[in-house]
């Protein structure tokens, strides 16, 4: 891949990464979301979906970049498909935030159109003992919250300034998190799901294969270290 | 005592066969909707397939209304279902139960009753005239709907069937052939819901042929279901095949899956929170907007002077 054909490929990638929320935009602008049984639920699962499977594209990328030397320019957008993970994990929260908890956005956007510019603040003050009471009791969304603020500290730390800052083999041991995240976020989706049913095993299944991928090549690679150094040693 | 809704007649006073005779007549001249779709098709040469909903004809109106919330859109309660042998998506039901195959369909009665016997769907639903019914739908994942049911009472169809005074539940089983349905792992088949006697007996526990005016689409589990609008949704069983009354109470599906989840009773009470969420608050889905409608859950699903003498001195919380 020569590198002058890096931009052109990100310009495409990003417009991939944001087909679904253009696809989430166009359906409320037809009405078509707004038709859907129940709304809130579908923009819950939509926006967690995303998140997720973006998070196993992202996370395919290293061991498919391994395969061939030739593929090692993938790893250009390993960082940027990072950044719509986040960027669609936040939009879950907002969902749960906004839509989920009991928020009367209705009321925020009536108080702002009247000229009260903390209406959206005064709504979300009411619903925020629901939010921390649904934080205490229930593990599926302190698993959720975690996995999100991880993304949010990946996010933060990935301009290439932070990077230099932190000293490459920091940053990168930080950026390790990302596994974590994958974790976390399967572990969020089986908690959240009823006993019995089996929805996550597709994810699940695409990350346990990512994750031994992963751990089956620094094996090999701590073999092959050591066999090199003893050669070196003798 | 078996019955405390006073709606107890003992066994003396019903004569089965005279009964039997009743259902005769009657799916004769009142069954109009039901049948003729079934017999058009067969007599066209078609296969037997899931029929489209037919109209349901010669509803009696009821007082059971919901006047200070609208009807939830149609569409909009024949594409949310909660019906796991069709997949575990709510929109999966109403993408895959077009190969349940509703007639021909009997049901089965068994147990503590007089004579077991099993009777077509015809004669079930023609036994009663069926009344329109608008009654509050609360989901146990703390959402709801406001839907019309067609049906009559249940405790007409109990009467009937005579049960012994030693039956005290009611169970329920739902269809399971893999044939017509996915049955995802996970969970036992087939679906077996159970109520007791006396809630059985509670005139708002609709036996269920249609709704909207219709007959049952599929995914809301046609041909026969109950629903008993006090409780969460998954208590009211969908395509059922069996009926049978028993001493003690029945294993019922999700109890059995996470008894801490889901009780035998789950009658709808704002005060006791799902482990994942409260139930204090339900989405009501009855308008075609984006942002959810909130309203307070009410104790009972709001049907508590119907219903909350059967639980007189009972710890719902203990209960749930």
């Amino acid at each position: 891949m020569p590198s002058r054909a890096i931009p052109y490929l990100k310009a495409v990638v990003h417009v991939l990464c944001l087909l679904p929320a253009l696809y989430l935009l166009q359906m409320y602008r037809s009405g078509a979301l707004a038709a859907e049984a129940d709304p809130t639920n579908f923009i819950t699962h939509f926006t967690g979906n995303w998140a997720l499977w973006l998070l196993l594209a992202d996370l395919a990328i290293t061991p498919v970049r391994r395969v061939h030397s030739a593929l090692s320019w993938l790893v250009r957008f390993r960082r940027m498909v990072g950044l719509y993970v986040f960027f669609y994990a936040t939009l879950h929260l907002l969902t749960y935030v906004l839509l989920f908890s009991g928020y009367d956005i209705a009321a925020a956007i009536d108080g702002v159109r009247a000229g009260h510019l903390a209406e959206p603040w005064t709504q979300l003050k009411l619903i925020w003992p629901t939010m921390l009471d649904d934080l205490k009791k229930r593990r599926f969304i302190q698993v959720g919250l975690a996995a999100w603020v991880m993304l949010l500290t990946l996010a933060v730390t990935s301009p290439q300034r932070v990077l230099r800052a932190m000293g490459g083999r920091n940053w990168k041991r930080l950026h390790r998190l990302i596994y974590v995240v994958g974790i976390a976020a399967c572990i969020h989706f089986w908690w959240l799901v009823k006993t019995g049913v089996r929805t996550p095993w597709e994810v699940t299944a695409v990350l346990t294969v990512l994750l031994l991928v992963r751990l089956a090549y620094s094996i090999r690679r701590r073999a092959k270290t050591v066999k090199t150094a003893a050669v070196a040693g003798a | 005592m078996l019955l405390r809704t006073g709606a107890e007649i003992p066994s003396s006073e019903i004569t089965p066969k005279e009964l039997y005779e009743a259902f005769q007549a009657n799916r004769r001249s009142v069954l109009t909707g039901l049948g003729a779709m079934g017999v058009a098709a067969a007599a066209a040469g078609f296969p037997r397939m899931a029929a489209a909903e037919t109209k349901l004809n010669n509803l009696v109106e009821t007082k059971y209304a919901v006047p200070d919330r609208a009807t939830t859109p149609e569409a909009k309660a024949k594409s949310y279902n909660n019906f796991y042998e069709f997949g575990e998506d709510k929109s999966d039901p109403a993408k895959n139960a077009h190969t349940l195959r509703t007639r021909p369909w009997s049901v089965k009665v068994e147990g503590l009753v007089q004579k077991p016997r099993t009777i077509d769907d015809d004669t079930i639903a023609g036994y009663r005239p069926m009344e329109q019914r608008v009654y509050r739908f609360r989901c146990v994942e703390a959402w709801s709907m406001v839907i019309p049911w067609d049906g009559y009472p249940l405790a007409e169809f109990i009467k009937a069937m005579d049960p012994l005074p030693s039956a005290k539940y009611v169970q329920f089983i739902s269809l399971a052939d893999g044939k017509q349905e996915l049955l995802p792992g996970g969970i036992e088949w087939p679906y077996s819901e159970g109520l007791r006697m006396d809630e059985a007996m509670n005139p708002l526990t609709l036996l269920t042929f249609g709704s909207y005016g219709e007959t049952l689409a599929n995914q809301q589990g046609a041909p026969i279901r109950v629903i008993v609008p006090w409780k969460y949704g998954f208590k009211s069983a969908k395509s059922i095949v069996t009926i049978r009354f028993v001493d003690k109470q029945p294993p019922t599906t999700w109890n059995e899956l996470a008894a801490n989840e889901y009780g035998f009773y789950s009658n709808v009470n704002p005060s006791v929170d799902h482990p994942r969420w409260s139930q204090a608050h339900e989405r009501l889905l009855n308008s075609n907007t984006i942002f959810p409608k909130y309203v307070p859950t009410l104790m009972f699903n709001g049907y508590g002077d119907q219903v909350a003498s059967m639980y007189a001195g009972m710890d719902l919380k203990k209960n749930y």
